[in-house]
């Protein structure tokens, strides 16, 4: 058992684990955070993507214990204050979503996308997706949800400079 | 006669036609879902199955004793050990009355018959630790000839061969036939084709329909609580209603003493509607341990293990006078059903024989499928089950017949198909199709992809000998569905029926809940219903809560595929909200005072003719509750129940049009637009009805270029993780073009059509169509799927070098040792 | 999807580390050094492989990080792929890497995966031993008795098998600068998120309109990255013209030997690798707008 201190959505926590538990896992059982679902074994669906240190990474393809010290965002610890984060509000928007299984990774990939690029083509939304697979919306939807979160995005900000 | 309406003025109310966004997204964007994955339950035990590597082998030995010993391990149990309490894996489909079915348990004792299959399972406190125990049983195999060439298969016997299943003497588990001129529906094909090679056209072709994993995003996982009275199993199924009765027919516990909930399920796509061994697996550990078990497969079990689709040979005989007119299709299927026969199993290929006439008006039909056992992953519904593999193979003749008559694709299939002034129209087949409008679609899909300059820049392209040529590819497809008339079920010797039922309960604080027997899996059945309920019974939208997927709160039902639960389930549910306002009306008489005969019901609320007096519906509802001032001899209740078993299928249709660049130096092919006008009748949600056009399109599409599973010759899944089986991603697709023309439909009140396969079903053949188009000029008359970069340079390679045909590019290659023989027969007059 | 039980460490040295690796490999367990470990991962989730001790580098800050070494850059060893990708100084003198790493994988494998971890991997359908390769990277490898620098064309050995001793660690890799080379990596797959089926990755420096020198190296044509040096050779001093380039590009294959798997015949790979070769030295010569589909 090696020791890990984190914090996970703002939240700080302490545990024990044994070094093979994978983020995932330690997230989804020993936290609870269920929303981070586990949709393959090789790292190709990126269902389980959260973002570690501000940054998104699969988590099944991180251990628990290299995410010691570090800063771990889910798709729980979006909406603040009970206000949905832009990119959540999008795709509900824009139906980017059916079963909703890949749903929490495509949406924090999607901030990480916009984060580096916040006025993306729709060819750099697709590359910048592909490392999450949908089964049932085809992508087109999520697509432009994800534009419609950078249009939203940079209105507000608009809104912002104005006022 | 089909009046074609423009969307939205069939439907002039409030909430039916609207985008409503979706009330189940919130939990969904928010990561606060109740996958079974997510259940921990107090003192709850992991499963880890211990499976088969080899596809065909005799258990002889297994020794459990070092799994047992390891750290925090319960129980190990084998076959043996569940022989008494393990049920069976049911086939609820037995196409004809003779079939061959083999015993299907869900874990076998002394012989497995596809790589994959569990022989002992680990019950640990963990599921880390139920998987190192896994690793420590020790199994002996007697290896076994395996059956895995579908073909090879279909030809052995026990003499010669090698069968799936040895003691049963056959590897063909049945074989079906449609006549239409036994059916009195048609006339003979046989003559049919003869007179062509006379005076007309015969196309001969050989279509593979390579074998697809449903992939759905969510691995399946059971949860099974047998603490207290009643057994609970929470499973990612399609069937929570279906399931609960197989796992009491098999394992003789009441069904009264089960539930099974479906919460939150992650795609499906057919298949999740199974009974599966896992489950059955999970049921019997629970109850002989008395504690809740969980089992959740890995993505490399699911693929392995979890239900495939499609993999037919299609053996095609299309006869044509030289005008173009179709005068007969001859269709021989083998249907490769893998180890056993699936719960809708042999029924897949059946489902599809009513739509090899598709839209068109051909004379004569004969349809023939031979369903064949195989040492390899067990084959069952996947989004179309039957009717992709049809559409597929009329629509890729349709563009040979053009290609041989040297005309525009479209034109023979308008020469062929049903006007719109002919309906209802029964077909070849014996549907009865109820509204359409073929014209008006294709119309439509031509105009939005821009057709006639496409096939200018198409000539433009050819003339200059670009090294990237375009290709067009139509494909104007119906379906059947909305499953399905208990009727015509019975006579296809469907083991159920095909009814769905629905509740309406009025609370007495105004609110509704709807109770469903359909079990959404992603498709927004809270939304949809949501809005039918609103506008039938004038209530806001928000105040209807749909309850579905749990048999202890949806007692009866049939479950969701098929593209059903609109059709099927949405009538049962308009039918339970007219009985609920009947319940009202007598109440409402009463209270306000009036003839019953004078009281109207709009917007909710019942009105006296000719004056201002009005009661909600949800007052009536807050009355009842009181019942302090009902009538006498009225029920204090307006919660009413209806169940619909519908009086046909439901005929979608539409025109889809897709444009593909293929790089003829290295076969790599880049769709370059996609436009279809789909045909679903009145739509209640437009925002719903695209989500599922355009997921449907991308499967169809991933079908035609990327997808498929396969077996090395030692029966190993080689695709047997996402590494190689390739789904596509956001940056291998386009976004589409989509749009409707509306022909009601005729045999439900609210006019609707099934969508959910649609987009799959329409796809496949446009996207080949298109492939094969750009590249017909330099020879190629057919790649088969999905059409790798590989096979496509193959294809165009083999014939500019004036080479021997590869198996891509073949013209029709017959195997004789199937049975199966033939040749190309080309009429003279035909042109290339 | 859980791995088998094993040890872990997180030296916070190089010195620590190696000493971790000759501890634990002196008691004769297997040990498996942890980079970026998107790749290592799922062979451990899928347990295809099962160490006894897992060393895990990342907490080692002196192996991350990109500088200027004067005639060439130096690239810490655990400096991931997002970050070679986004650095202006291999941008301006190794631009080849930028454009290898830019498409490799998916964004969030590059923000964890390591370029020295992916060529200790050394997996030939990796997109960074071609370029690095083409480039005539030199490897730091640190071990017991101190480090040694390898070239390149000695650093990979075989399908996952490199220079790198089992008591040893990559450090750096040292890139000469190819400052004002053009540069494009062509890679082919069927969808976005798969190892590529063939890949090239090419630079030339141009003098007016000919071409100076030119760099070739392919991916997944045999059992490690190969340098396609009969068509660097065929380029010299040829115009970067299509007619040109294409006829040196038909050399690319010489000597390879590719697989054989579901994405692609052998004779299909030396195929692709010929026209690749050629789109992607013109690519680089910005002489070609002409992208493979997909």
């Amino acid at each position: 058992m090696t020791r890990i201190n984190l914090t996970v959505d703002g939240q700080q926590v302490a545990d024990d684990v044994e070094p093979r538990m994978l983020l995932v896992q330690y997230l989804r059982e020993r936290l609870g955070k269920t929303g981070t679902v586990i949709g393959c074994d090789t790292s190709n669906c990126g269902a389980c993507t959260v973002h570690l240190d501000g940054t998104s990474v699969k988590s099944c393809n991180v251990l628990a214990v290299q995410a010691d010290g570090s800063e771990i965002t889910t798709i729980e610890g979006l909406a603040q204050n009970g206000r949905l984060h832009p990119v959540q509000e999008a795709f509900r928007e824009c139906h980017g979503l059916q079963c909703g299984f890949c749903t929490p990774g495509m949406i924090m990939q999607s901030i990480d996308l916009l984060n580096n690029n916040p006025h993306p083509s729709e060819e750099a939304i697709r590359l910048g997706l592909e490392g999450n697979l949908c089964r049932c919306t085809g992508y087109h939807n999520i697509v432009k949800a994800v534009q419609h979160a950078a249009e939203a995005t940079s209105s507000q900000h608009a809104e912002g400079v104005g006022a | 006669m089909t009046a074609t309406q423009d969307p939205g003025v069939a439907t002039p109310t409030a909430e039916i036609g609207r985008d409503r966004r979706r009330k189940e997204d919130q939990r969904l964007i928010t990561g606060r879902t109740r996958w079974t994955d997510n259940l921990t339950l107090p003192g709850m035990l992991h499963l880890a199955m211990v499976r088969s590597p080899f596809p065909h082998a005799r258990i002889a030995s297994i020794d459990t004793s070092a799994a047992k010993q390891s750290t925090n391990v319960v129980a190990v149990y084998t076959g043996a050990d569940l022989a008494e309490s393990q049920g069976a894996c049911i086939n609820a489909w037995p196409v004809v009355t003779d079939q061959v079915t083999p015993d299907h348990l869900p874990m076998p004792a002394d012989r497995v018959a596809f790589a994959g299959e569990t022989v002992a399972v680990v019950v640990a406190r963990s599921a880390a630790e139920a998987r190192d125990a896994a690793e420590l049983v020790e199994v002996e195999y007697d290896e076994l000839p395996a059956a895995l060439d579908l073909k090879e298969a279909a030809a052995a016997d026990s003499d010669n061969g090698v069968l799936a299943h040895p003691d049963l003497g056959t590897n063909v588990s049945a074989v079906w036939t449609f006549d239409s001129a036994e059916a009195g529906t048609g006339s003979d094909v046989e003559e049919a084709i003869a007179q062509a090679r006379e005076d007309g056209i015969v196309i001969e072709r050989e279509y593979r329909q390579q074998r697809l994993i449903p992939a759905f995003m969510e691995p399946r996982s059971v949860v099974v609580d047998p603490t207290g009275e009643q057994i609970t199993m929470w499973s990612a199924t399609q069937i929570p209603h279906i399931l609960r009765f197989a796992l009491a027919a098999t394992t003789g516990v009441p069904e009264s003493k089960i539930r099974v909930i479906a919460p939150d399920v992650g795609g499906g796509f057919g298949g999740k509607l199974q009974q599966t061994p896992e489950e059955m697996i999970a049921f019997a550990v629970a109850r002989m341990l008395g504690k809740p078990v969980k089992f959740t497969e890995t993505r490399s079990e699911s693929l392995m293990t979890a239900h495939h689709g499609r993999d037919q040979w299609q053996r095609l005989t299309l006869a044509a006078t030289k005008d173009g007119t179709v005068t007969g299709l001859k269709v021989d299927l083998l249907a490769d059903l893998g180890a056993y026969v699936a719960i809708v199993g042999g029924g897949v290929p059946v489902l599809g024989a009513f739509m090899f006439n598709a839209i068109y008006k051909f004379p004569a039909y004969r349809f023939t499928t031979r369903n064949i056992l195989t040492n390899k992953t067990w084959t069952d519904a996947y989004r179309g089950a039957g009717r992709p593999e049809a559409t597929y193979a009329v629509e890729r003749l349709m563009d040979e017949l053009a290609a041989e008559l040297g005309v525009d694709p479209l034109e023979v299939r308008e020469k062929n198909w049903i006007k719109h002034d002919e309906f209802p129209f029964t077909t070849v087949a014996g549907m009865e199709y109820d509204s359409g409008n073929y014209e008006a679609a294709t119309a439509r899909a031509k105009e939005m992809i821009g057709y006639d300059e496409l096939r200018a820049e198409q000539r433009e392209r050819r003339e200059r000998g670009d090294r990237v040529q375009l290709g067009i590819g139509v494909s104007t497809f119906t379906e059947m569905c909305g499953l399905a008339p208990s009727r015509i079920l019975g006579q296809l010797n469907y083991g159920a029926g095909g009814w769905e039922h629905a509740e309406v309960r009025m609370l007495a604080t105004g609110k509704v809940e709807v109770v469903t027997g359909a079990s959404a899996h992603g498709q927004g059945h809270e939304t949809a219903f949501s809005q039918i309920v609103a506008d039938r019974l004038g209530v806001p939208f928000e105040d209807v809560e749909v309850l579905h997927g749990d048999t202890q709160v949806s007692h009866k039902g049939l479950d969701t595929y098929g593209s059903r639960s609109l059709v099927v389930g949405g009538e049962a549910l308009v039918r339970a909200v007219d009985k609920v306002i009947e319940k009202a009306r007598p109440i409402a008489a009463h209270l306000l005072e009036a003839s019953i005969d004078d009281l109207e019901f709009a917007q909710g609320s019942f009105t006296v003719r000719g004056t201002d007096q009005g009661l909600p519906i949800t007052e009536i509802a807050t009355a009842v509750f009181a019942s302090h001032n009902l009538p006498d001899g009225v029920e204090s209740s307006l919660d009413s129940e209806a169940t619909y078993d519908p009086v046909n299928f439901n005929f979608p249709h539409g025109t889809h049009l897709c444009a593909v660049e293929v790089d003829t130096e290295t076969g790599q092919i880049k769709m370059r637009k996609y436009a279809c006008c789909d045909d679903i009748g009145n739509i209640i949600n437009p925002l719903i009805v695209a989500g599922q056009v355009h997921g449907g399109l991308v499967q169809g599409i991933a079908q035609a270029l990327w997808e498929e599973a396969v077996y090395d010759e030692n029966g190993t899944l080689v695709t047997g993780s996402f590494v190689d089986y390739l789904l596509p991603t956001a940056a291998d697709t386009i976004s589409f073009d989509i749009d409707h023309t509306t022909s009601p439909s005729t045999t439900n009140t609210l006019g609707t059509k099934g969508v959910g396969e649609a987009g799959t079903i329409a796809s496949t053949p446009a996207v080949v169509n298109a492939v094969v188009d750009a590249i017909r000029h330099l020879g190629v008359n057919d790649i088969q799927m999905p059409c790798t970069p590989e096979r496509v340079w193959r294809a165009i390679h083999s014939r500019s070098d004036g080479g021997g045909e590869t198996a891509g590019a073949a013209a029709p290659h017959f195997d004789p040792s199937t049975g199966m023989s033939g040749t190309v027969d080309r009429a003279e007059g035909g042109a290339q | 999807m859980i791995p088998a039980a094993f040890e872990y460490v997180a030296p916070t040295t190089v010195e620590e580390a190696l000493q971790a690796l000759a501890e634990h490999g002196a008691a004769g367990d297997d040990v498996k050094i942890l980079a970026g470990g998107q790749s290592l991962l799922p062979v451990l989730r899928m347990r295809l492989n099962a160490p006894e001790w897992v060393v895990d580098l990342s907490r080692i800050p002196s192996l991350r990080g990109v500088r200027d070494g004067g005639d060439h850059l130096v690239i810490g060893a655990m400096t991931t792929h997002d970050a070679v990708g986004h650095d202006p100084l291999v941008h301006e003198h190794a631009l080849l890497l930028t454009k290898a790493v830019t498409h490799l994988a998916d964004a969030q494998v590059r923000h964890r995966g390591t370029f020295g971890g992916a060529l200790a991997h050394a997996d030939p359908a990796g997109d960074v031993g071609a370029p690095a390769l083409a480039l005539d990277a030199s490897f730091v490898i640190a071990g017991p008795g101190g480090s040694r620098t390898v070239p390149a064309g000695e650093f990979f050995v075989d399908i996952f098998e490199t220079a790198i001793g089992e008591d040893e660690i990559l450090t750096e890799v040292h890139i000469p600068k190819h400052t004002g080379w053009g540069a494009h990596y062509e890679k082919f797959v069927r969808v976005a998120h798969q190892w590529p089926i063939v890949a090239v990755a090419a630079s030339v420096r141009l003098d007016g309109d000919t071409i100076a020198e030119a760099r070739v190296g392919l991916t997944n044509m045999g059992s490690t990255p190969l340098r396609a040096t009969a068509v660097e050779e065929a380029l010299v001093g040829r115009p970067a013209t299509e007619d040109a380039v294409r006829e040196a590009a038909a050399h690319a294959a010489d000597g390879a030997n590719p697989p054989t798997d579901l994405n692609g015949g052998a004779d299909y790979r030396r195929h692709l690798a010929t026209v690749l070769t050629g789109r992607a030295v013109l690519a680089a010569a910005g002489r070609n707008g002409t992208r493979v589909p997909g």
